[in-house]
């Protein structure tokens, strides 16, 4: 009896776990509708970067991409333009100084939260560094505008006030590294030290009570204990960080510097570039083909940093 | 012997009590770094709303200060008076907020379930779809004009709503919380009681999992609420449909934009125009767009902490 049971056993959950399976494969379809429109539907619209996009009879987009003319790799000629080396150079510039002042400002943030006998402080300043991450650079381009505006902001009021030259911010190029740095750590630092926290909250206590019984002074805690623990997350977000270092944050570098024109040649990234190229150009094919090489080289960056966080840390790695 | 043992005992935690935290004067310098960082990050909103309150006589003398010479409401007054386009913005900000965070939360809620699940035998394939979309995509032009001349997301609501319903990122949240807080076991019981998949799912699955939702819910309201580059986008004409956060980016190279979209017509639109306190009138929406968020945030703080630190490496 029992035997017989067992034997049917499988085949009747071979057929009601298909069944099952078939249930399930309902519940991914929105979301698989989705992607397939929206994101693998314009990974087709690649080829407008070696198309020359123009309307055809009858003007329908279809048509128009089939019946436009292939053009090679004309459309990529942009790169031999120097505001080309000027985007780039601001893409790479930026990232890699903000990965790096990003990196070191938020674990001594993390450390000192963490250290705090008051824990209610430590609480209160997290609460309070990690509200901008909150705003979008919509809003934090009119907090700027509050302090850099020519006619009323802050500073040009004081420099007026004082009778000293009044600095027009949104036409000199030289404050700008330093002021998109500053907004930059001032929207992302509580974040980023918020989430090494807490992997320091994760540390085991009885290690810094085996460091203490050996004579260690919590400065040499830190150095021994805290850092070797919160090790693996540093490096695997820092590599992930290298792995995106061909994007750049578009409200930060469009808004907050009011799309300045004068302020182009510090404030342009590929991004922006992209975006530009479209809106005021209209010009498809080289800005898809712009667009093209940013997500080629980003696919290869994040390939190559996910590999070498594999080889450190096979658990933390994307895939 | 015993009493010993303990003396030492003490006179060891004794030490490493004193060695376990930073003397008063380093842990005075912690506050100061800390707290000098922390004033900084709300500063600038203390600082608009200020000069949201301050007189346009003023502004005009000493120019934004913290210590204006004169206050006044004015500006606020203004947003009622010639309210129409401003409300209609607000009101698009929730709608488009509220509709695009519960669709997007159930497709995700939907999404991230099966991949949970050890015995879907399409388990991988529909999670290398979703992932695969984190490390490439079409680039944002081919993507914008496919959106725009095949899928129709121009000038309407599903223009703000459509493009930002479904995240990878999300996902990868909502199937770890998924895997860290629901036992196989409990699935494998319901199935065999006879539940069908969906009755598990939002009577035995959901109830566990309603932290993960919140989180997810959470984020994705916040982008919503944030949202201007679609609108910048996609929208061309039509004026009507555009939230808070795009017409606040209109104004600040079209300050008269409230006054010329407003139902006034002719003379006194341009009436309006011309005593429009048009620089604490924008400070004023800031103010309007930063308020909700503010209100919640203590609320919500917690929920975001917990998805972000579950995402941040995966993500």
């Amino acid at each position: 009896m029992k035997q017989t049971e067992t034997a049917r056993k499988p085949v009747k959950s071979r057929a009601a776990g298909r069944r099952r399976n078939l249930w399930l494969d309902t519940m991914v379809l929105p979301g698989a509708i989705w992607l397939l429109l929206i994101r693998y539907l314009p990974m087709f619209g690649i080829v407008l970067a070696f198309k020359n996009y123009k309307a055809q009879r009858p003007n329908t987009f279809w048509n128009n991409i089939l019946k436009s003319k292939w053009v090679g790799l004309d459309n990529f000629q942009f790169l031999k333009s120097p505001d080309t080396a000027i985007m780039i150079r601001n893409t790479l510039g930026y990232n890699i100084l903000w990965i790096i002042l990003g990196l070191i400002i938020s674990v001594a943030f993390a450390v000192m939260m963490s250290e705090l006998t008051n824990r209610l402080m430590a609480k209160t300043y997290q609460t309070m560094m990690f509200f901008p991450y909150f705003l979008s650079w919509v809003v934090a381009s009119y907090f700027v505008l509050a302090f850099l505006d020519p006619t009323s902001g802050m500073i040009p009021a004081m420099q007026k006030a004082s009778g000293g030259a009044v600095t027009n911010f949104y036409h000199e190029t030289r404050w700008w590294p330093l002021i998109l740095t500053l907004c930059n750590l001032w929207k992302n630092i509580g974040y980023s030290s918020v989430l090494y926290l807490a992997a320091i909250t994760g540390i085991d206590t009885t290690q810094y009570e085996a460091a203490a019984v050996d004579g260690a002074t919590k400065w040499q805690q830190v150095w021994h204990v805290t850092l070797p623990n919160i090790r693996t997350m540093i490096v695997i977000l820092l590599i992930m960080n290298v792995g995106k270092i061909f994007n750049a944050d578009f409200g930060l570098f469009y808004n907050v510097p009011q799309n300045s024109g004068s302020l182009y040649p510090v404030t342009q990234v590929v991004d922006t570039y992209v975006y530009r190229a479209y809106a005021n150009t209209h010009n498809i094919g080289m800005s898809s083909a712009a667009g093209f090489l940013q997500s080629a080289v980003g696919l290869i960056c994040i390939v190559a940093a996910n590999t070498v966080v594999r080889k450190i840390d096979s658990e933390s790695s994307l895939f | 012997m015993t009493t010993a043992a303990a003396g030492t005992g003490k006179k060891i935690r004794g030490r490493t009590a004193s060695l376990n935290r930073f003397g008063k004067g380093t842990q005075a310098g912690f506050h100061i770094v800390l707290g000098i960082f922390a004033l900084l990050c709300i500063i600038p909103f203390l600082f608009v709303i200020i000069i949201s309150f301050t007189s346009e006589e003023s502004i005009r003398q000493i120019g934004y200060s913290f210590h204006p010479l004169s206050w006044s409401s004015q500006a606020y007054q203004y947003t009622f008076q010639l309210g129409d386009q401003l409300w209609r913005s607000y009101f698009n900000s929730f709608l488009i907020t509220v509709i695009g965070t519960v669709l997007s939360v159930l497709i995700t809620f939907l999404y991230a379930y099966p991949l949970f699940r050890r015995d879907y035998r399409r388990r991988n394939f529909f999670n290398f779809l979703s992932f695969f979309t984190m490390i490439f995509g079409g680039g944002l032009v081919p993507t914008f004009v496919i959106c725009k001349s095949v899928l129709g997301l121009s000038d309407n609501y599903a223009a703000l709503i459509v493009p930002m319903l479904f995240s990878p990122f999300n996902v990868i949240i909502m199937r770890t919380f998924f895997q860290t807080s629901v036992p196989t076991e409990l699935i494998e019981a319901a199935t065999i009681d006879g539940s069908g998949e969906y009755r598990t799912l939002f009577q035995i699955v959901f109830p566990i999992v309603t932290p993960g939702i919140a989180t997810i819910a959470l984020l994705v309201a916040l982008g919503y609420w944030n949202e201007w580059f679609l609108s910048l986008l996609y929208i061309n004409k039509n004026m009507e449909i555009i939230p808070l956060q795009y017409l606040l980016m209109r104004m600040q190279r079209n300050a008269d934009f409230l006054a010329k979209n407003s139902a006034m017509i002719g003379a006194d639109a341009s009436k309006a125009a011309a005593q429009l306190p048009s620089q604490t009138l924008k400070m004023a929406l800031v103010v309007f767009i930063v308020v909700p968020i503010a209100c919640a945030y203590p609320f919500f703080q917690r929920y975001v902490v917990a998805g972000l630190t579950v995402g941040s490496v995966k993500g």
